[in-house]
């Protein structure tokens, strides 16, 4: 399998542009869309899945593009190896569920979100497959023009203000990226990672230029203290497109962090305390910022910054249980996150509001979301039996063993307010009574999404008019109070099976543990990547 | 070092023009700094004195490094089509392109969800409804909703009332 498999990476990149290009061509089928884009998420995961299975004793698949068989640094290697099989599997399972949650949503149904979500994923494995820096700023720019519809598209409701910010912060890493690698260019000769091996250690002038590709990779991975952006713009779009973000464009760069810090600079101790403390503060300011706000969303948000931190402890400590321990975290947190926004996302969906005051009493109405949110939320703050506990866990154990008790203990401390703010979410959306006007808010949020096709036929009369078509049965059956609104069980059941993932890796912890340690060694040896790249 | 030159002063333009509220002058501000960015990879494969880089025309060790020139060529489409982009972020679904408009900031938005809410389904075409019926918060869905039992009508009047007068201006020097 190791010999088929190789040439075939391309196609990972290759069959999704393709189909997205396919979906944005045909203007008229729905349903053709679902299809195309199901189906290719699902090829995509299958593929994967056989990577994963295919790595899983720490073989390195490298393959040069185009079969190029020149010199080693003029073709553009991809590379696979335990690690980036694993994210981009995660990451493929992540994509099948929003898109599950999007077309509850009807989002989906819109001509140009399956093809931006393919084109997206085409760009989500290439940066993870590719070995070379400046092609994988070339992925990360593939990957984000798409997002930058998805964002804008989606958050139309909330303005521009989100997509402005968004693009702009963006661009500027893009740039500082480019900046990066034309000084790794300069000073080493080469922007191939198999062949810059080492040269972070050996030369300080092309260490320099692999911080800047680094800090550049850190905006875009939202590392506190430029983190701002985040919480600025992930909330501002749909409750579908932040939960596909979530998983995918820090976690992108997380693992290019990893990647280029094993690679690159061979897991140099001297740097080290610069991760250490820029994931302590990460870890401590994400949580705090997450106290002061009012809808569910910013506050996983604010959340989402926090577990950065902890994912990134890996690479502060370079070990092998540190890494095992970052990556085991890197995967669970994947889900987790992608799961919480799901179940709050059905909630915001259905009633119209994120904010936590104008919500309540869900856990008598919508038991299963309820569920599904509790799970997660516990997973994310660590209790067990979930994944959550073993993430920390082994996370907490990784710096003991280093003897940095300073973030053992800024972990433990941000995990207790991590399980408050999940509380307070659970004690203001599920607990107490619903606000009287629940019902008629949550009606006159539905009557408004599904009244589109008239609103928008009366928008282009000369004066626009408020008459809203002709109620649907189901709403005049609410409207009469013979039946309560309800959220649809299409909404609950995407982050159902992320949930039910989180527990199934919480009890079956061994297995992506041991994973996570292929790929931890792979991280600390990096000659068998760069032997395998150099003889592909 | 002439290059060296022209990328510190762009840079340095670049960085003046993201301090600016106009989303316009933030973009040009990008333009200025990929420029710098492409100049820094054009000096990384050492431009001068250098033959051209095809084969037959000049040896292996006289040719300059073609490699950072495709670089270059492929940062300047992708700077382009995202120059493009923000452009039209800058016009569209808002009145103007401050970018510190405190009505529409998100801690705003965030802070009151339901402050508006187009059709979330097909925002080319709302975009256009917005425009055409005086801007985003003129949008003839808003006084549907009144969450906190406030009349939204009042609530949002001086903002619509702005958005039309901007948009007629608009109309009038078309």
């Amino acid at each position: 399998m190791t010999e088929i498999l190789p040439p075939l990476l391309p196609l990972l990149v290759g069959i999704p542009l393709l189909m997205g290009a396919l979906g944005a061509a045909l203007r008229r089928s729905k349903r053709a869309r679902h299809i195309i884009s199901l189906g290719t998420l699902t090829a995509m995961f299958v593929f994967s899945l056989l990577l994963v299975i295919a790595t899983h004793d720490g073989t390195v698949l490298a393959h040069k593009v185009g079969f190029w068989d020149f010199t080693p640094q003029v073709a553009i290697p991809f590379v696979v190896d335990a690690l980036n099989s694993l994210v981009l599997m995660i990451i493929t399972i992540l994509g099948i569920t929003s898109v599950m949650f999007a077309m509850a949503t009807h989002e989906a149904r819109s001509r140009f979100y399956h093809p931006f979500v393919l084109i997206l994923m085409a760009g989500v494995a290439g940066a993870l497959m590719t070995g070379d820096i400046f092609n994988l700023f070339v992925f990360i720019e593939v990957m984000l023009l798409p997002s930058y519809g998805l964002l804008a598209m989606m958050g139309a409701k909330l303005g521009a203000h989100g997509a402005r910010i968004y693009v702009s912060v963006n661009l500027l890493a893009s740039t500082l990226l480019l900046f990066g690698v034309g000084l790794v260019y300069g000073t080493a000769g080469t922007v191939n990672l198999a062949e810059l091996h080492g040269a972070g250690v050996d030369d300080p002038a092309v260490a320099v230029g692999g911080a800047v590709v680094l800090t550049a990779i850190g905006i875009k991975a939202a590392v506190v203290p430029v983190h701002g952006w985040l919480t600025r713009t992930y909330p501002m779009t749909s409750p579908a497109v932040t939960a596909l973000f979530s998983g995918i464009h820090t976690k992108v760069s997380i693992y290019a962090i990893y990647r280029i810090y094993s690679v690159m600079f061979d897991g140099d101790e001297r740097f080290l305390w610069i991760a250490l403390v820029v994931t302590s503060l990460t870890m401590l300011i994400g949580v705090l910022g997450a106290i002061g706000e009012k809808t569910t969303r910013s506050i996983l948000v604010f959340h989402m910054i926090s577990q950065i931190g902890y994912i990134l402890i890996g690479v502060g400590l370079f070990t092998g249980l540190g890494l095992t321990a970052g990556i085991f975290y890197l995967l669970h947190h994947m889900i987790v996150k992608a799961s919480l926004f799901m179940s709050t996302g059905a909630i915001e969906e259905t009633y119209g509001t994120g904010e936590i005051n104008k919500l309540g009493g869900m856990l008598k109405r919508e038991p299963l979301i309820a569920i599904t949110f509790m799970i997660a939320a516990l997973s994310l703050a660590g209790l067990p039996p979930f994944s959550g506990f073993v993430a920390k866990f082994s996370i907490i154990q990784a710096t003991l063993e280093q003897s940095h008790y300073w973030v053992a203990a800024v972990a433990v401390i941000v995990s207790v307010f991590t399980l408050l703010s999940m509380l307070k979410i659970w004690v203001g959306v599920f607990m107490g009574k619903p606000p009287a006007d629940l019902e008629e808010n949550a009606l006159a949020y539905q009557e408004r999404m599904h009244g589109k096709r008239y609103l928008r036929v009366q928008a282009q009369a000369e004066s626009p008019t408020l008459t809203i078509g002709p109620p649907t049965a189901a709403m005049s059956a609410v409207l009469s109070r013979q039946r309560a609104v309800r959220v649809p069980a299409k909404l609950i059941i995407p982050g159902a099976i992320l949930a039910a993932i989180t527990v199934f890796f919480g009890f079956g912890a061994e297995l992506l543990m041991m994973l996570s340690e292929t790929a931890a060694e792979n991280l600390l040896n990096p000659e068998e990547y760069v032997e395998a790249v150099m003889n592909a | 070092m002439s290059i060296a030159i022209a990328v510190g002063l762009l840079t340095a333009a670049a960085v003046y023009l993201f301090m600016q509220r106009g989303m316009v002058r933030i973009v040009l501000g990008f333009i200025m700094a990929s420029h710098a960015a492409n100049l820094l990879l054009f000096a990384a494969g050492n431009t001068a004195f250098r033959g051209v880089p095809y084969i037959g025309t000049s040896d292996y060790g006289d040719g300059g490094d073609p490699l950072p020139q495709a670089f270059v060529l492929t940062a300047i489409v992708i700077a382009f089509s995202i120059t493009m982009f923000m452009i039209t972020l800058a016009i569209t679904t808002t009145h103007d392109d401050d970018t510190e408009n405190d009505e529409e900031s998100p801690a705003k938005v965030l802070g009151a969800a339901d402050a508006d809410a187009d059709s979330m389904f097909d925002p080319l075409v709302t975009g256009a409804m917005a425009a055409g019926t005086g801007g985003a918060h003129a949008s003839p869905l808003s006084p549907v909703h009144d969450f906190e039992g406030r009349d939204d009508d009042s609530a949002e009047a001086p903002n619509a009332d702005e958005g039309t007068g901007e948009h007629q201006s608009r109309k009038d020097v078309r």
